[in-house]
């Protein structure tokens, strides 16, 4: 049984007011519930299609059609591929930001704002500077930030590519328990093959210039994802299948695109 | 010695030589006060004249506050009308720009035939304040992190909000930049403004002290009347600094550094 689909993107394109085509009859589909993962090569267009997704970004072609009757699109945590803090504000605040803009008050949203704190581990630092953070504590402080208004919808740009791979795994593993306790729909945008196998229940490899889905992998949804399963072999057959789509995806660009916005 | 004595014992050392030299200059030379007095002939006169003197200082330092403190509301209401509507920046800030490349010296003589002379001295001090104090708020205004942005955008910011959580805090670093620069030029531009009046003005500020005791040939009182210049000078900038440290020290950069 697949679950209800929250947003579909039907012929979905984007050209730039500079020329550039970043999406050219991209079809796809995000489902209810799900952790999808949109791998591609840099400059594919993954970005673009997380902003047209939050708002941020009109298609110039074709539509998003959402699932009637949803709010997801009211009800939207971004998280962006840099931490994205105000560097003025403590942790708190920088937390607070998302509900402070919907009028609620420090004392109303401190319940809230702590349990995002704890549900990244960094309930202690509240009242430190981004400067006294760490990189990885600051993604996850970005992270608490986007989950502090219990979003439907999380999409996440590429979130842990500045990391070491050992916090990247743990940041792995805490985003998969998060995602199991609250229920809500991830988008996760990234470059890792190993990464978008591990994580998500579907892959769609992105082809690039002008970007659409080269391919789409299935990962069983039943599968532990724990440290056993980073060393099986059926991780490591999957993360094969979704390099060579990655590797044929490359190879199918057109070559006029591939010369840049300076060859149109 | 640790590092941070050395930082104030240096300079101070450096500038006790300098007195030292002039002194023995004087002495060794015998020369006449008319023509250089020495260091404890200034301080002196200093002491004896402070009624005079020191009347001057305030009436200069509180003309270069006054215009800076107009600049600040100008420079910063200006660039947030900028910010607000491009269509007036770019008709406006060209206008603002001739007036920071004229010499304020060239424009004092011309403030003084349409201005009461007091006003004359303010408007020129405000001039040259105001430019850099509305430079820098606009740039930092338009500095916002274009993620922030849109993360202002996405959770429905209204452009109240955007402005007083997002784009005020962002351009306070600069804005404190400019309103440093600005304190020296205030003071700067009153002066020359109150040069420019000479005589003409009842003006009883330091430049006019000094021009007056030029006139006199008292060059003891000239030079100490410059010693308190300088101290004004220094106590802007030092003022200013603070004021950037007390809103800075959290989180920006240029403060952080200072601390190592
Ligand atoms: N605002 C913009 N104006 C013009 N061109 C843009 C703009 N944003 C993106 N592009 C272009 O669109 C294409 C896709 O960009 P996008 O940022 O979506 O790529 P991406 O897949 O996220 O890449 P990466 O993995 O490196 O982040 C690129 O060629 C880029 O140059
Ligand atoms: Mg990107």
């Amino acid at each position: 049984m697949s679950p209800a689909p929250l947003l579909r993107f039907e012929g979905v394109g984007k050209t730039f007011p500079n020329g550039v085509t970043a999406l050219a009859g991209l079809d796809m589909e995000i489902r209810a519930g799900e952790f999808v993962s949109l791998l591609g090569p840099s400059g594919c267009g993954k970005s673009t299609a997380l902003r047209l997704i939050a708002g941020l970004a009109e298609p110039t072609a074709g539509r998003l059609a959402w699932a009637p009757g949803t709010d997801a699109r009211h009800s939207i945590g971004f998280v962006f591929q840099e931490p994205t803090l105000m560097p003025w504000a403590n942790v708190f605040a920088n937390v607070h930001l998302p509900l402070r803009l919907a009028g609620q008050s420090r004392r109303a949203a401190e319940p809230a704002i702590m349990e995002a704190l704890e549900l990244v581990g960094l309930a202690a630092f509240r009242d430190a500077y981004p400067r006294e953070l760490s990189g990885g504590m600051k993604m996850r402080v970005s992270i608490a930030r986007a989950l502090v208004t219990r979003p439907r919808l999380l999409l996440m740009d590429e979130p842990f590519a500045a990391l070491d791979e050992i916090t990247r795994f743990k940041l792995n593993d805490d985003l998969l328990a998060l995602w199991r306790r609250l229920g809500c729909t991830i988008v996760f945008v990234t470059h890792s093959v190993f990464e978008s196998v591990f994580l998500s229940g579907r892959v769609l490899v992105f082809h690039p210039r002008p970007g659409s889905i080269a391919a789409e992998l299935a990962i069983d949804p039943g599968q532990p994802r724990d440290e056993a399963f980073r060393t099986s072999p059926e991780y490591a057959a999957l993360a094969r299948r979704a390099s060579q789509a990655l590797a044929s995806a490359m190879r199918e660009a057109p070559e006029a695109a591939l010369a840049g916005p300076g060859a149109a | 010695m640790p590092a941070s004595r050395l930082r104030w014992l240096l300079p101070l050392g450096v500038l006790a030589l300098v007195v030292l030299g002039w002194d023995l200059v004087v002495r060794l030379n015998a020369l006449p006060p008319y023509i250089l007095p020495g260091p404890g002939l200034v301080l002196e006169t200093l002491i004896a004249d402070r009624a005079v003197l020191f009347g001057s200082l305030l009436v200069t330092l509180r003309v270069t506050l006054l215009a800076l403190a107009c600049a600040v509301i100008g420079g910063v209401g200006l660039a947030l009308v900028f910010a607000s509507a491009r269509i007036v920046e770019l008709s406006l800030f060209p206008i603002a720009v001739i007036l920071q490349v004229t010499p304020i010296i060239a424009i004092a003589p011309l403030m003084l035939i349409y201005l009461q002379p007091d006003t004359a001295v303010l408007v020129c001090a405000f001039i040259v304040a105001f430019f850099p104090i509305l430079a820098n708020t606009t740039l930092g205004l338009n500095s916002v992190d274009p993620n922030l942005r849109d993360l202002f955008a996405l959770s429905g910011a209204s452009s109240w909000q955007t402005l007083r959580l997002l784009r005020l805090p962002a351009a306070l670093p600069y804005f404190l930049g400019g309103l440093r620069i600005a304190g020296g030029l205030a003071l700067i531009g009153a002066i020359v403004a109150e040069i420019a009046a000479g005589s003409a003005g009842q003006g009883s500020g330091l430049a006019f002290r000094i021009v007056e005791s030029g006139y006199r040939l008292n060059i003891p009182r000239m030079f100490a009347a410059l010693l308190l210049v300088s101290l004004a000078g220094i106590l802007i900038y030092l003022a200013l600094s603070l004021v950037s440290w007390l809103a800075l020290r959290r989180w920006h950069e240029s403060e952080i550094g200072r601390m190592r």
